[in-house]
């Protein structure tokens, strides 16, 4: 008994052993340089873990896809279609690359990249497990929401960029529709916040010891399940990309490996919103001791965006009008009352525990 | 050019064929190409509906990985071209055409769009589409049922992953 514990704390603190070891191999392990070199090691995992979920999650979108019509999907490639998505990136890269002729060169070339890096930057804050968070920010969620705005920026660029009147329709939507949802997301933050009194990402799993967050805030995962989904343009919130009405948004002059790093930053944005989802209201790494936290993470966050892919190929595309309508008035007024009930709450609380 | 100097092109280009770093990477490309066929969302009559029957769940082109129909050209890696087309189509295919970033294929798909098939005596018919796009591949039928259009897509993978046995059927060399 005492060993098999023994293990679980092992497997439990893993990273951190191994971070420590790497720290100990300096004279001073907290000089400066042991802290730019666990920066670095953190950065790249950040990246990878970006790259691997891309790569399993398109295989995953088309499994649902085919999950819900009834149909096995991509499965001649490989082990039940396992490489499908390898030769998918592969062909991509040996794509030619298109510049349009009118196109404003620069823009159209950064665009691609701005999006594959706001992922990048929005997972730095996320507490994968225990202690495992690459930047411990004291305004976590803050910085979290302050970087996802950025892509609305990058999307403008790639529809500005590519001097095509869809490419500029869907850019104009997509700043519409983002900016209109990134309200009622950081509003429905808001309620967990006040409860535990901080912006800490890991100060908010550590409160969730005893209770996910999920529990005591129901209207506000649900605002923000549905502003989240908004948030990463997927159906049915794809009107940027609606392929009977803008061909294919921002990115209808994008080819090859361009294109696919969006298509990156579309799958990297996903976990990374799932990640704060499951952080803030399905408890982060927080779960039964049998299994390390960092497993539990991972696990909530595949549940998060298996929902998101279910809700994607169940539902229709939503009407632009009906869009803005449910944003302002449906979900902001939805989440002040749970901000106002939130704060009853508190101070009821407050009152019969005589605090 | 002289008979001399054209041998050595020749020999030239058999040698840069067998360069082993550029063979791995063109094997390994050809076997990606051919495993991820991309269309253009592009139907132009009947044969369309065969085509959407295709990637529907009972003949479920997603088995084979082609089921990413694009709406954009410049993703697209294959066009289907679905149906009759006319000499005021025309224009319009070959631009599609041009906008799809190479590598692409041309599948003609269907008796029209292979030779005019009922509708080749008319003044407004572009008999065959391959007077103004290069075809890989032709399925006949009118229009052809699904299993068609995926064997001829199979028939388009086997000579996009296989250059060289290609190149033997048709050459002989």
């Amino acid at each position: 008994m005492e060993t098999l514990y023994n293990l679980f704390e092992t497997l439990n603190n893993l990273f951190l052993i191994i971070a420590a070891f790497i720290r100990g191999l300096f004279a001073d392990p907290q000089s400066v340089w042991a802290n730019l070199t666990m920066d670095v090691i953190g950065f790249i995992i950040v990246v990878v873990i970006i790259v691997l979920a891309a790569l399993i999650l398109i295989l995953l979108e088309r499994k649902v896809a085919g999950w819900t019509s009834q149909r096995p999907g991509p499965n001649r490639l490989g082990p039940r279609g396992w490489f499908q998505t390898i030769a998918d990136a592969l062909k991509l890269i040996g794509k030619e690359d298109v510049t349009p002729a009118g196109a404003d060169k620069l823009i159209f070339k950064i665009a691609p990249m701005m999006i594959f890096c706001i992922p990048m930057m929005t997972l730095a804050v996320i507490p994968f497990g225990k202690g495992l968070a690459p930047a411990n920010l004291d305004l976590g969620i803050f910085y979290f929401v302050a970087m996802s705005s950025i892509s609305t920026v990058a999307f403008l660029m790639a529809g500005w960029g590519s001097n095509n009147k869809y490419s500029l329709l869907g850019g104009m939507r997509a700043v519409a529709q983002m900016v209109s949802y990134e309200i009622p997301l950081l509003f429905s933050l808001l309620g967990v916040v006040m409860i535990t009194q901080s912006f800490n990402l890991g100060v908010i799993v550590e409160a969730q010891a005893t209770i996910p967050f999920i529990v005591l805030q129901p209207l506000a995962f649900v605002i923000f399940v549905i502003a989240g989904m908004a948030e990463l343009n997927r159906a049915p919130f794809d009107l940027v990309e609606a392929d009977q009405e803008v061909v294919a948004g921002p990115f209808t002059e994008y080819t090859g490996l361009r294109w696919g790093l969006f298509f990156l930053g579309e799958y990297g944005n996903m976990t990374a919103l799932s990640a704060l989802g499951a952080t803030v209201f399905l408890g982060g790494w927080q779960g039964p001791a049998f299994l390390p936290g960092y497993v539990w993470f991972f696990m909530k966050v595949g549940v998060f965006v298996f929902f998101m892919m279910w809700a994607r190929w169940t539902f229709p595309r939503i009407r632009i009008d009906h869009l803005m309508h449910l944003a302002w008035k449906v979900l902001l007024p939805l989440a002040i009352l749970n901000i106002l009930l939130t704060g009853l709450g508190i101070y009821i609380y407050g009152f019969v525990m005589g605090g | 050019m002289d008979v001399a100097s054209e041998k050595m092109l020749r020999e030239e280009e058999a040698l840069a064929e067998k360069n082993v770093f550029v063979t791995t990477v063109d094997k390994a490309l050809n076997w990606a190409r051919g495993h991820s066929f991309w269309p253009v969302t592009f139907g132009l009559a009947c044969c369309a509906i065969e085509m959407m029957a295709a990637g529907g769940p009972r003949y479920d082109l997603s088995r084979f990985g082609w089921e990413v129909f694009r709406a954009s050209p410049r993703q697209a890696d294959v066009m289907i071209v679905a149906g009759t087309c006319t000499r005021k189509m025309a224009p319009l295919l070959r631009r599609i055409y041009d906008q799809m970033p190479e590598p692409k294929w041309v599948i003609a798909m269907g008796s029209c769009a292979s030779a005019g098939g009922p509708f080749v005596d008319s003044y407004a018919m572009m008999s065959g589409v391959d007077k103004i796009v290069p075809v890989d591949v032709y399925v006949p039928g009118c229009p052809p049922r699904p299993e068609s259009l995926i064997y001829g897509l199979l028939q388009l993978q086997f000579k996009v992953s296989n250059p060289a046995k290609v190149r033997l059927m048709r050459h002989g060399k």
